[in-house]
């Protein structure tokens, strides 16, 4: 350990606070939720305390050293593999049996650990009472009290982590496992110990134990080792489940017999979340409100940002105005009239609708709803193939497809996993949003919300179907078993809400800043030229391109123009409607977009239908792509995602058009 | 006496509860469910079913867990 530089680790169950403890510590703005496995990558930031360097590395939750989900893979392999200089166990105090679990596995393994007793604030109030002196004398580990959500106790704890920096920790309590169990391990210990080139930095006894438990994990470690073969034998000859069992049993009795010196329960009271849950997870009205939930965030969503959406549309048409006409030369004003203003404007008229759509999904998020929607869900969601904690990524995915890919690492099952993550993309995000509105309210007026909602509507149809197609097909099996907590309701922080909010819906401006503006002006200069052409008219290169693919969506009823959005919607589903913003922004007119589409485009309401169900299924877009690729491992389930969206979108598109022709729209 | 011996979590009531006896779950299931605390002679108390009829919401040390009724079939415990 290098003077004056100290690394630690912040490990724990999921939930206990964990990442609003390192937000506190170092500044960073990592997501926090009311849900277990909001974490899923390990997030390393730094504070300097006292002229200490102190690397802080936040990980994702985990109830044992024996990880079942990517997550928990990612924390385990810390914690073992990396040994930062001291683990900081936050432990949830309200919660304390159940945290300690993990505890003794972490003494076992010999880290140099220290308590965070986190969320005192909750048990306090519930009436529990901690005895933090003789938790430190019977752990025999320091404990520091902390309300992480208050930045209470930030200091106590950096000043510990700087004396415990050079003390060497025994761990007094070593939980005795029973004569049989403990003979095994002092058999496997002596066997282990006769291999020199071993691995040093593990206890023989930690690894005994673990091969006990069948720690597969644990085997392949040692699987190089010249006395592998006889370990192996040692733990063929015993019943494993049986072994398993006991060692558990011997954990949680160990805690049993100190907890009680440790902390008085004040019982039996009925705390104020077990009266919501009465309510919100009610047998009649369970369902009845989850619908009303969503309804009211989608109403909400359009309802607050009508008015800001108005200023900005406004100030939009009036900048571009007041550019063409001061602007010389005369393309200097087109590119940025009609290509800048025209198209990036068009997709900045919908950050209002961004901001309170992430502002709501994090109310969601910090309220402790979202366990709850995978609990009231789960047996649909069975239903359909899908575990009713892949319920969690696709209410994210309303926001951004990305993130809520790889919230999908939490599912513990591979198959589960895999569906969720090729469903999500149909999932319709908030990128989306600015095509239905555009349309929707252009074509159908007063019906533009129903429309819209529609939408979301096919997004989950879809979804739904494609999850049963593929458990049919390719994901054969059936989900794996439901096991999740249930989190404590919470009042979500407003601050923590504005902050997701804001850096969510800056990424949203940022995007219409840095990859939509390139598009508007690739796409602008391809409809100026070759030279001499009529802006965005048929000879120019857009022009060309989109008569190249225009006869494969003819059947969907779209022309040329729109083949231009589609393709170049490709890279962030906004650049249709920028693109359109950029081929419909020709000409004098000072009219909004909306009413040039109708002027212009030949666009009727069922072409508008058919290109909005379209573009909300047709492959997911780059980014999306990206991830289903680094979260799958292979550029296989990527491929099949554009293939399988592009079909999808088709055949639905198709049938809405060709269906409503027949009809006679 | 055998009556009891073959009593499963999925038998409880709301409001009812009892001491886990052992868990016979099978696969990965297992392991996880003793990590969170189904062990020997822990108490278990039913709350509620969720609205559609499953999952279970059980509180168990102190929390909340939800699981299956099909797991908690797996599950042998005695009614306190
Ligand atoms: N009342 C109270 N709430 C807290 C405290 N610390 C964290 N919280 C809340 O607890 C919830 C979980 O916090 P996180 O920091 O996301 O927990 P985590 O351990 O990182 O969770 P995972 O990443 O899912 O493992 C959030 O709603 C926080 O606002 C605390 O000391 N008191
Ligand atoms: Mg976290």
């Amino acid at each position: 350990m290098e003077a004056g530089k100290i690394k630690i680790a912040l490990t724990g169950n999921p939930n206990v606070g964990k990442t609003t403890l390192f937000n506190a510590l170092t500044g960073s703005r990592q997501h926090v939720g009311n849900w277990p496995g909001v974490t899923v990558e390990k997030k390393s930031g730094s504070v300097s305390y006292k002229e200490y360097d102190i690397e802080v590395i936040d990980l994702p939750g985990t109830y044992s050293l024996t990880a079942y989900s990517m997550d928990e893979i990612v924390a385990r392999d810390f914690i073992i593999e990396e040994k930062p200089d001291i683990v900081i166990q936050v432990v949830d105090a309200s919660n304390l049996e159940r945290n300690l679990y993990l505890t003794t596995q972490l003494m076992e393994l010999g880290s140099k650990i220290l308590i965070v007793l986190n969320m005192c604030d909750i048990a306090e109030e519930r009436g529990d009472r901690i005895y933090i002196d003789k938790m430190q004398e019977l752990l025999a580990t320091p404990v520091i009290r902390t309300v992480a959500s208050q930045k209470e106790g930030i200091c106590d704890l950096l000043d510990k982590v700087i004396e415990q920096k050079e003390v060497q920790q025994h761990h007094g309590h070593e939980i005795g496992y029973g004569t049989e169990i403990e003979d095994r391990i002092l058999e496997i210990e002596k066997v282990l110990a006769e291999d020199e080139t071993r691995d040093t930095r593990y206890p023989l006894r930690w690894i005994s134990i673990r091969l006990l438990e069948g720690d597969s994990n644990v085997r392949e470690k040692i699987s190089k080792s010249p006395v592998y073969d006889r370990v192996i034998q040692i733990i063929d000859s015993i019943d494993q489940e049986e072994y398993e069992a006991e060692i558990a049993d011997k954990r949680y009795l160990a805690i049993n017999t100190v907890f009680p010196q440790m902390c008085t329960r004040a019982n039996g009271k009925l705390t104020k979340s077990d009266m919501i849950d009465r309510v919100l997870t009610n047998k009649y009205l369970g369902i009845p409100i989850f619908l009303a939930l969503m309804w009211g965030a989608f109403e909400l969503t359009f309802a607050f940002a009508t008015p800001f959406m108005d200023m900005i549309d406004l100030s939009a048409t009036w900048f571009a105005e007041y550019v063409s006409s001061s602007l010389q030369p005369a393309w200097l004003a087109s590119l940025v009239g009609d290509g800048i203003i025209g198209g990036v404007g068009a997709v900045l008229v919908f950050v209002p609708n961004i901001f309170i759509l992430f502002f709501l999904l994090s109310l969601l998020e910090g309220s402790g709803y979202l366990a709850r929607a995978a609990f009231i869900m789960d047996k649909l969601m069975y239903k359909i193939g899908m575990h009713g904690k892949s319920f969690i990524p696709m209410l994210m995915g309303f926001g951004c497809n990305v993130p809520a890919i790889m919230a999908a690492r939490s599912i513990e099952d591979e198959k589960d996993r895999l569906i969720t993550i090729l469903v999500v993309p149909f999932v319709s995000c908030g990128a989306r949003l600015p095509i239905y509105v555009l349309f929707a309210g252009t074509f159908f007026g007063r019906q533009a919300g129903t429309v819209i909602f529609g939408m979301y509507v096919l997004g989950i149809i879809i979804a739904i179907i494609s999850a049963k197609l593929l458990r049919a097909t390719v994901v054969k099996g059936k989900p794996a078993p439901f096991i999740m907590e249930l989190p404590p309701y919470r009042v979500p922080t407003l601050k923590t809400s504005l902050i997701h909010m804001w850096d969510n819906g800056f990424m949203y401006i940022k995007k219409a800043g840095t990859i939509i503006l390139v598009g508007v002006v690739v796409i602008w200069v391809l409809a100026s030229f070759p030279w001499g052409v009529q802006y965005g008219s048929e000879d120019s290169y857009v022009g060309s391109l989109g008569h190249a693919v225009a006869p494969l969506l003819k059947p969907l009823g779209f022309d040329w123009k729109i083949s231009v959005a589609l393709i170049f919607g490709l890279v962030a589903k906004e650049i249709v409607v920028a693109s359109m913003g950029v081929l419909y922004g020709a000409g004098e007119s000072s009219d909004v977009l909306s009413d040039r589409l109708i002027a212009d485009s030949g666009m009727t309401a069922l072409t508008s239908l058919s290109l909005m169900a379209f573009s909300l299924l047709y492959m997911p877009c780059v980014a999306t792509v990206g991830v289903i690729r680094k979260e799958t491992g292979s550029w296989k389930w990527a491929v099949f995602a554009i293939f399988y969206g592009i079909i999808v979108a088709w055949i639905t598109a198709f049938v809405i058009y060709q269906g409503g022709v027949l009809l006679g729209y | 006496m055998n009556e009891d011996q073959e009593t499963t979590l999925d038998t409880l009531k709301p409001g009812e509860k009892a001491s886990i006896r052992k868990v016979r779950v099978k696969g990965t299931a297992r392991r996880k469910l003793m990590d969170m605390g189904m062990v020997a002679g822990t108490e278990i108390e039913l709350v509620r079913n969720a609205p559609l009829g499953d999952p279970m919401d059980y509180n168990i040390k102190g929390y909340h867990l939800s699981i299956r009724k099909e797991e908690a079939k797996q599950i042998f415990i005695t009614k306190l």
